[in-house]
């Protein structure tokens, strides 16, 4: 068992890859080592493991509905038994409702995700490859958002679209781009005028094919970082929003409107806004150790501090 | 001889004075465009919205020749960008329009409103500098010890928790169980109509008026939500100093003070940290704007009167002028405090000069 291990390390490490493949694999395996290295970023990265699979497995682990509560008996019960984390104003089991919750965060965190970061790549990529005015116009633009203050941003975003969760994703991504396209413009000075670029450039390659094919995969580690520490950003800004009555609508359960509907009872039903913050806390965290785990991985010169 | 080398001088001389002149003129070019932009977003903002600004104003029984007579008395029968125009000359002269709910125009209500968020602004970054900057001189002289551990999870933490939620649980301990702050709200109502307001800071102003009882009231009333924003630009704060400490006591001329016999108090408290000093300056600009943004979820839960709550209760009422007022108040002060960051640094490192 332990010798085919063996066997296995030494065929990652080695120094002359037979293939593509092995290469490559054998780089994924000294990032994962370097990675593993950090316990914080480790827990980080379980934490977010966790998440995905309490949003998968909602169904089965919810012990009860999170939409309809007992009104006449369960209302405002301390944590016990049979409800472990209490229940809300409306009789319905908060532990459910955190459970389900752990979706609309999960699917913010994704759909902002995949909005903004190509929004930023595209950008970014375009106006570090095309130089001139082409990048001076849409620097100027990012640096414009950039100078917004984000959540201030978002309210204004949210106001004149409507409240509800998919404008708050909207609003979100609109707000959260510009970095990317600071990135991705940055990686791509550093490549743009090297040979292989030339190379593809002699062989008649054309400008979007370049910069689809061989300037944006380059892009990509760094911006995945970026977006994983973004993360836990987006997380608190869409239960910002929630808060303020202006993301997810009820009866979902965001845990920022959660937190909302809970603020009544603070002085002597704590339990029920205690719960889903302490929720977004959790996950947040777990965003924050996986980014800064991942940047100390990728990029092992910069990460040391 | 001396007359070449004079030549030379004073060519060298206008080229550095052309090379200052471009700096200044770009700098101009971000501002002007910066702001542009902004007003742009807003202008952009209020037009897609589907809440019709002349049926808000004229209400919706009103016959059809009113709201036609009142769209083209706001400007809404032109051209998007003689609207625009409009909209910029307006905004430059301060006119926001008139808000709906307060039936005020927009910009005297922020005034008013405006100088509770600056107080709790500044109080929070005072309080994250004073404690975050002697935390992160710590955790980098201490690398990897348990003080640097335990600086790193109150920043980590600090990064990772929704604001609004800590104030309420801060309501809850320290408000509703152990008595030692105030409630919500800014002063209490028995103040309410002794006390006047000079300057707007209610904490100077009591000092101004002599009125220690006031005093003792807003400070308790202030003290919790500050705390707050405190810890968030402490969070900020100590990573940085943190950061540029590593970074200073890696330098040769601190080998230079140990080799001189230097005690180790003086070189980082008076070596290091001076030469820290200087990003450090920028970093508690960058920190009191985003604390800015953060009031905006303090002053919800605090009740607190400034220009957060005043942003939020605007928008649920749906009145548009006071949203996007407030966004371009906040927007601005937000983009001033980045630019003078920029320009501090330049100012105070003499690195970055144009030579």
């Amino acid at each position: 068992m332990s010798e085919t291990m063996q066997t296995r390390r030494e065929w990652l490490l080695t120094e002359r890859p037979a293939s593509r493949l092995q290469a490559r694999l054998g780089r994924a395996y000294l990032t994962w080592r370097r990675f593993t290295a950090n316990k914080l970023a480790v827990v980080g990265l379980l934490i977010i493991l966790a998440l995905c699979l309490v949003a998968a497995l909602a169904d089965v682990l919810a012990p009860h509905s999170p939409y309809i509560g007992d009104l006449a008996n369960s209302r405002l019960l301390f944590p016990d038994a049979n409800h472990w984390l209490g229940t809300d104003g409306q009789g319905r089991d908060i532990l459910s409702r955190l459970i389900y919750g752990s979706r609309l965060t999960l699917q913010v965190v994704v759909l902002v995700a995949i909005i903004a970061a190509p929004i930023g790549l595209l950008v970014g990529t375009v106006a570090g490859y095309a130089g001139g005015w082409v990048d001076a116009v849409l620097m100027r633009i990012t640096d414009i958002f950039l100078a917004f203050p984000k959540l201030v941003l978002a309210l204004a975003f949210v106001a004149a679209l409507g409240p509800g969760i998919g404008n708050a994703i909207i609003a979100i991504a609109i707000t959260s781009w510009p970095p990317y396209a600071r990135i991705a413009r940055a990686e791509t000075l550093t490549v743009r005028n090297s040979d292989y670029i030339a190379a593809v450039q002699l062989m008649g390659a054309s400008p979007t094919r370049i910069v689809l094919r061989h300037i944006m995969p380059l892009c990509v580690s760094s911006l995945i970082v970026r977006v994983t520490l973004d993360m836990a950003g987006i997380i608190l800004t869409a239960a910002g929003l929630g808060f303020l009555g202006l993301g997810a609508q009820p009866p979902l359960p965001e845990w920022g409107a959660m937190i909302a509907a809970g603020r009544l009872f603070i002085l002597d039903q704590w339990w029920v806004a205690a719960a889903p913050g302490f929720a977004i806390l959790i996950v947040s965290l777990g965003f924050n150790l996986l980014g800064d785990g991942l940047r100390d991985a990728l990029d092992p010169r910069g990460g040391s501090q | 001889m001396s007359n070449t080398q004079t030549r030379a001088e004073a060519k060298r001389e206008s080229g550095r004075a052309s090379a200052r002149a471009a700096a200044i003129a770009r700098f101009v070019v971000i501002v002007v465009t910066t702001y542009l932009g902004l007003l742009a977003v807003t202008f952009f903002i209020g037009r897609v919205i589907p809440i019709d600004p002349v049926l808000a104003i004229v209400g919706d029984r009103a016959p059809a020749h009113v709201v036609e007579r009142t769209r083209i008395e706001m400007g809404l029968n032109l051209p998007y960008y003689q609207q625009f125009f409009l909209y910029v000359k307006g905004a430059l002269q301060g006119d926001f329009g008139t808000s709906v709910l307060t039936t005020n125009p927009v910009m005297s209500d922020i005034r008013r409103v405006f100088p509770a968020t600056m107080e709790l602004a500044s109080l929070g970054t005072i309080i994250g500098a004073l404690f975050g900057i002697p935390l992160g001189v710590l955790a980098a002289v201490k690398r990897g010890s348990i003080v640097d551990q335990i600086v790193r999870i109150i920043g980590l933490v600090g990064y990772s928790v929704p604001i609004f939620w800590l104030g309420l649980l801060g309501l809850l301990v320290f408000y509703a169980r152990l008595r030692w702050t105030a409630g919500p709200g800014r002063i209490d109502v028995v103040f309410e109509y002794t006390f006047t307001p000079i300057t707007g800071f209610y904490l100077l102003d009591s000092i101004l008026h002599r009125d220690w009882a006031a005093f003792r009231d807003i400070f308790a009333h202030i003290i919790l939500p500050a705390s707050l924003l405190g810890y968030f630009s402490l969070a900020y704060i100590s990573r940085m100093t943190r950061s540029f400490m590593l970074n200073e006591l890696q330098q040769e001329y601190i080998v230079a003070a140990r080799a001189k016999g230097l005690s180790e108090t003086r070189i980082i408290w008076g070596h290091a940290l001076r030469n820290a000093a200087v990003p450090l300056v920028t970093v508690i600009a960058l920190s009191y704007a985003n604390l800015l943004e953060g009031s905006v979820l303090t002053e919800t839960v605090f009740a607190w009167p400034g220009l957060g709550l005043y942003i939020t209760n605007s928008l649920q009422n749906a009145d548009m002028n006071a949203v996007l007022g407030g966004t371009l108040v906040i927007g601005s002060v937000f983009i001033a405090l980045n630019l003078f960051s920029d320009l501090l640094y330049r100012v105070l490192d003499p690195r970055t000069r144009i030579r």
